[in-house]
Formats: structure tokens, sequence, C-alpha cells
């Protein structure tokens, strides 16, 4: 996790705002380090992770989150972190046909379907044990990314139910079990497309940007590449409950991606320029 | 993959970056990850298989799991003359390392393509030659300080890929030659002819996609599986790399029809294949580069998700056909290399390099790729009208380009 990140979210892993769905968007550039962040976040504040990485293989996000300090090969012995690697289980699942209903089904049919097997295989991650005692602090689902379930043939809507479901299930319905009084968070990632007039990643967005409580969007510089600045941020919070005056706060930051942490700045402020 | 997409009319450029050319070594090709050679902690470490050849090679990073699953998608030229080039280079370097090749094309035979790979320069032929090339290009400017134009001298020379010392990675290739038939027979290699393949009667999962796209899926797993390339045969004492080259994935040949209509039937086949192909890569000792005509197709966001699923997108555009044949600019160089993504695997950051405006030539050896720069203005009696279109060509160009061009008000004393 970033530090300055969590200093400008106003938020640390041991007091951070529960039952929210985070989007983390990103345009003409790459926002992967968004990921890596609330990954590693989640795991320092001792939740149960459930991550459903579709677009890179375990081992990248494990050498990442070795360099931020949290080792995912633990925390997966250690049930705190349950992994579906997709590009692995994509190729199970078309070369050989399997016997129970596998969370990425879909690949194998031929006209869009939905995502109702993803949905259980996410709902029995984050099932609270009944072990007697409570050893993770709250559930959280994360999604690296959804744009990739349109490319494989989805369609946005189904998408769209498949976060709602997660949602109901993850944010809402685990408060009610008696072990579990505290709600969980998802945090998702999906890509903006830009002019590349990809309708139903637009909706996909769109759809997304109305439910959720936080928006990080990491967007490329307009004027170009830039060696000492990568790109902008802009953290917007949308609080339904609050006053009309702090209900929408947005605020924009530049930032810097090193080795093994980013640095934020105001617009203009990179310490390259002054 | 890398993506190679061709603009052909696209004036607009990208701006993408050119990763690697200014710092790695090759004339011939470009490399990928410069500092994959070099066991350098920030970026992916390069660990030498155990008992294989030097490995690492155009394309492939070997990453510190020891993955070089990487692929590689190319746009092709508007009218693919660059482009098969490029992925004979790919294919070429691969049998230079004694990799296994796997070849899929639904276009030409493997065999035949395997006949024009250019051939590999060996070491004192190749040291004797570019020195020459080397030599006349660096003489004028070697050390003379600037005297009026102080200031140039400031700006980086100009950035010619010059040949390496190190064997290890990379090799040269002569584009004028074959490749010699011993070499081409002593390798291990595997050719997918989708004419061939398609009547035959593998037994085919069902899958939503292409029946093209399924039996080549079906034949590199088969592959990868059958010769170990995923650590599934412990015996196997020698581990090596497998690298597959597609042609024109995504053209009508394949049966896919994304040239064709914008909304076909078959809209998400391609981009199915690109994902289950990523994950054989990912799990398996291989690389990839594939050929894709991008300027065919129609529907935008295709293009946009492709990319995403690809590791590495290079986009040529070569200047046959177009306005910029004629255009004094560009008149030393054959095409531009705009490349539109490069991977941050393993990593936070990636091996982005400053130099956004590469341009590719075809000597009748080499296939050099440099910085891109202009020619000095020397004439004294050029005209209006010519210095504008050179304004206007120049205000198209990215940043990097250290040429001050004539403004369009031309002041007369």
């Amino acid at each position: 996790m970033f530090v300055e990140l969590n200093n400008l979210l106003n938020t640390t892993p041991d007091r951070a705002e529960q039952g929210k769905l985070t989007l983390l968007c990103d345009a003409k550039t790459d926002g992967s380090f968004l990921v890596h962040h609330f990954l590693s976040f989640y795991l320092k504040a001792n939740c149960k992770v459930c991550f459903v990485a579709l677009i890179q293989s375990f081992s990248h996000y494990s050498i990442v989150g070795q360099k931020l300090g949290v080792s995912l090969t633990m925390a997966r012995e250690r049930g705190q972190l349950v992994f579906l690697e997709g590009l692995k289980s994509a190729v199970d699942v078309v070369f050989q046909a399997q016997k129970e209903p596998h969370p990425l089904q879909f690949l194998r049919e031929a006209n869009a379907g939905n995502l109702k097997p993803l949905f259980e295989f996410v709902r029995e991650a984050l099932k609270p044990v009944d072990s007697g005692e409570a050893r993770w602090t709250y559930p959280v689902l994360l999604v690296d990314d959804l744009s990739v379930l349109l490319s494989l043939g989805m369609g946005a809507v189904a998408v769209l139910d498949f976060i709602h479901y997660c949602r109901a299930t993850v944010c809402w319905e685990l408060k009610a079990s008696i072990l579990y009084l505290m709600q969980g968070n998802m945090v998702v990632l999906v890509h903006d497309s830009g002019d590349a007039e990809d309708e139903e990643n637009d909706i996909l967005l769109n759809g997304l940007s109305h439910q959720s409580h936080l928006i990080l969007r990491a967007e490329g510089l307009a004027t170009g590449f830039c060696r000492d600045v990568h790109g902008q941020l802009r953290i917007l919070w949308r609080r339904p409950s609050q006053p009309a005056v702090h209900r929408d706060q947005s605020f924009t930051y530049q930032y810097k991606i090193q080795d093994k942490s980013v640095s934020f700045f105001a617009k203009g402020m990179s310490p390259a320029v002054l | 993959m890398a993506a190679v997409a061709t603009c052909g009319s696209v004036a607009a450029s990208t701006g993408s970056a050119v990763a690697t050319a200014s710092k790695s070594n090759v004339t011939s090709f470009q490399r990928r990850g410069p500092r994959a050679s070099v066991t350098n902690d920030s970026g992916p470490r390069l660990v030498s298989i155990a008992g294989t050849r030097p490995s690492v090679r155009n394309g492939q990073l070997l990453v510190s799991t020891g993955l070089p699953a990487l692929d590689q998608l190319l746009e092709e030229d508007k009218y693919n003359i660059y482009s098969p080039l490029l992925f004979k280079y790919f294919l070429a370097e691969g049998i230079v390392n004694g990799h296994t090749l796997l070849v899929a094309s639904a276009k030409e035979d493997p065999a035949n393509i395997l006949q024009e790979l250019p051939a590999p320069l060996l070491d004192d032929k190749c040291k004797k030659e570019f020195d020459e090339d080397v030599y006349n290009h660096k003489t004028p400017e070697s050390n003379i300080k600037m005297k009026i134009a102080w200031r140039y001298q400031l700006l980086p020379k100009m950035e010619q890929i010059g040949p390496v010392s190190s064997s290890r990675f990379g090799h040269y290739y002569d584009a004028s030659k074959r490749m010699p038939q011993e070499l081409i027979e002593a390798s291990n290699w595997h050719g997918f002819f989708l004419p061939e393949k398609i009547s035959s009667t593998l037994k085919v999962e069902p899958c939503s996609l292409t029946p093209g796209y399924t039996k080549l899926l079906q034949f590199i797993q088969n592959i990868i599986y059958e010769e170990g390339f995923d650590g599934s045969n412990p015996q196997k004492k020698q581990r090596n790399i497998l690298r597959i080259g597609i042609q024109n994935l995504g053209s009508p040949l394949w049966g896919d029809d994304i040239c064709c209509a914008e909304n076909g039937g078959n809209s998400h086949s391609l981009t199915k294949f690109l994902y289950v192909l990523r994950g054989l890569l990912r799990t398996s000792l291989s690389a990839c580069i594939i050929t894709m005509p991008t300027h065919l197709i129609q529907n935008k966001a295709i293009i946009a998700r492709v990319t995403t699923l690809s590791d590495v997108v290079v986009g040529l555009e070569s200047f046959i056909g177009s306005e910029r044949e004629t255009n004094p600019l560009y008149k030393d160089y054959h095409g531009l290399i705009h490349i539109r993504q490069i991977p941050r695997l393993n990593n936070l950051i990636c091996d982005e390099s400053d130099v956004k405006d590469l341009a590719f030539k075809l000597k009748r050896k080499l296939f050099t790729i440099e910085r891109l720069h202009l020619p000095p203005d020397l004439s004294d009696t050029v005209s209006r009208s010519s210095k504008m279109d050179l304004a206007e060509s120049a205000k198209r160009l990215g940043p990097g380009c250290g040429m001050m061009a004539g403004g369009k008000k031309h002041l007369d004393f």
C-alpha cells in the first residue's frame, strides 16, 4: 500500500470505511498500481480478501506484493486470500470438460450467458466460517479487471448484474450474520476506452460510477508523455447521506510511480519541475 | 502478445513510447526491455534457464519466476510489406538460439515462411560490416565542437542503434540472404497451416470460438503439453523456449468476420482467443508474436480490447502509398514505428524510454530503427509553400524532435 495515497484518502488499514464500493478507472494509462495498493492495504488490515484476477498471473501480483510488504503466498496458505487466477482457469475450462460448474464456465458457451457461477464462487469464498472466532475483520472482493469480461463475450448488463449481486452479498448480507457484524468492501477496476467507441464498456463504466462511493481515476497527462509525472489521479467521493456541500468532493493529484511506491503531488508541483 | 497495427490512413500520431530501441543494441530488430539482459532490481530479472541456450531475445522477458510468457502483437502496415519482415526476424532468432518454433498461418505454408528467413550474420563478418556503417554515420559529427549552433550540442546524438558487443543477446541478420538450409533443418519446428488442419478431424472441445481459432489453440496446447514447455514433463533434461508466430490473425482467412462487418456474429472470437492464448503463454515457457491487420478491423472497440489483452503492442506505419512518401521530412525513412503499449510485468514500473518518435528504414541488408530526426534545412532558395508544408508536418511530430520548424509567417527583411 502506498502511504501517500492513504493520506490522500484519509484512511489507514485500522480504520477504513466499510460497506463501500470503490471504482478504479484508468484512461490512456495503466491503473494497475491502484489494484496493488488496495490488495496490500486490505491484506494488512487483516481482512478476508477474494481476488478475482483476470488479466495477470498470480506470480505477478505476488512479486509486486512483496515489494509492498505483503506475502500473497502466505496469505493464501492461511486462508486470508482466495485467489481466482483467470488465465490459468481459462485454459482448464476451455480444454477440458468440467464436471462441476466452474467460475469461468461462460467461456464454453456460444452466446452471452450470465456470471452466476462466478458469483457463487465469490459467495462461497467470502462466506463466514463457523469456527467460533472471528479471525478476519471484514470481507473484501477485489476484481481486476471487469473490462476483460466484456472481451470474453459477456454483455455489460450481465456484468452489472454480477456486481449488483456481489454487492448485495458482500456489502450487506454478510452483515446480517451473527458472526460478522461488519460490512464488506468491494474494489473493481474498469478501463475507460476513451474515444474507442466501446459502447458496452461505457455502459459498464457509467453504471458503476453511479453506484460507487469512491472513484479513483488514473489518467494520462493531456499533453503527452512525461518522464517525471506519469499521470494524474482524480479522487471523487460520493456520499449521498451527507449534506449537499460535502456530498461530492473531488481532488486531483499527479503521481510518479517508482519501484516500490508511488509519490503524489499537487498539479504542477512535481519535484522535477520545481 | 505484441500487436503490430497498421495505421495506413490514420494521420494523428498516438505518441506511443519508443521503448527500448534507443538503449538497446540491435540494428536489425528492436529489442524489448533493454534491462532484461542485466540483473537489475528494478526491471524484470533475467534468469537463465538451467541448461538452455541464451534464451532471452526480442520480445521475451525472463521474469524472476522464469516464465518468459510474453506475447507481442504487431499491427501490420497497410500493404503488409514490413511486418512479415519483423515476423521473420523473430523466427530467425529462434532458430539461431535453438528454440522450438511454432508457426501458424492461414495464408502461407509455414515451410515456405521458414525458407524465407533472413540469414544470420556471424561474428567476425558482422563486426566488420557494421563498423563500416556506423563509421560512416559517426564521422561527421564525432567530436567537433559546435561553434554557432552550440545549443544543438546539448541534444543527444542521433540515436543510431549501435551493434551490441555481447553476442548473448540478439543477433544480426542479413535481409538480402536466406537462412542456410542446414540451420532450418536442424531446428525443431511445428507448422500450422489452416487449410490443411481445418479439414482434419481433431477432436475439438465445444467452444464458442471460430473453428480456425479453436483448432489453433488446441494445436498450441498439444505442443506445449507434449514437449513439456509447461513443466509437465519433468524428465526433460533441457528446458527450452517455444516461440510462437501467428500471421495475419483476425483476417478473413482465419474465418473471422471482424474485418468485414462492424458487428458480426463472431465479434468476441478474437478476444477470447487472445485471452486463452495469454493464459497458455503465462503458464508455459513461451513467447508469441502475432501480426494483425488492424487497419481492416471495422470496430475500433475490438482494437482497444485487443491492446488490453496483449503485453506489447507495436504499430508499423509505412509511407508507401501515403502522402508522406514524397514529404521531404521523411525522405530517409520507409515508415514510422509506434509503440503503443509496453508491459508492466512483475513490477510497478515499466521500461519506457524517452524517445517516442521512431522510424524505420530497410536498407539493402539491414532493417534499422532510429529516432526520427528531421533533415537540416540547408537550401537558401526554398520556396514559401514548401516551408509551410514542413511546418505543418513538423507540428504532427512528437516533442522529441530537435528541429525548429519554420513558422507560417515568413518574415522578410
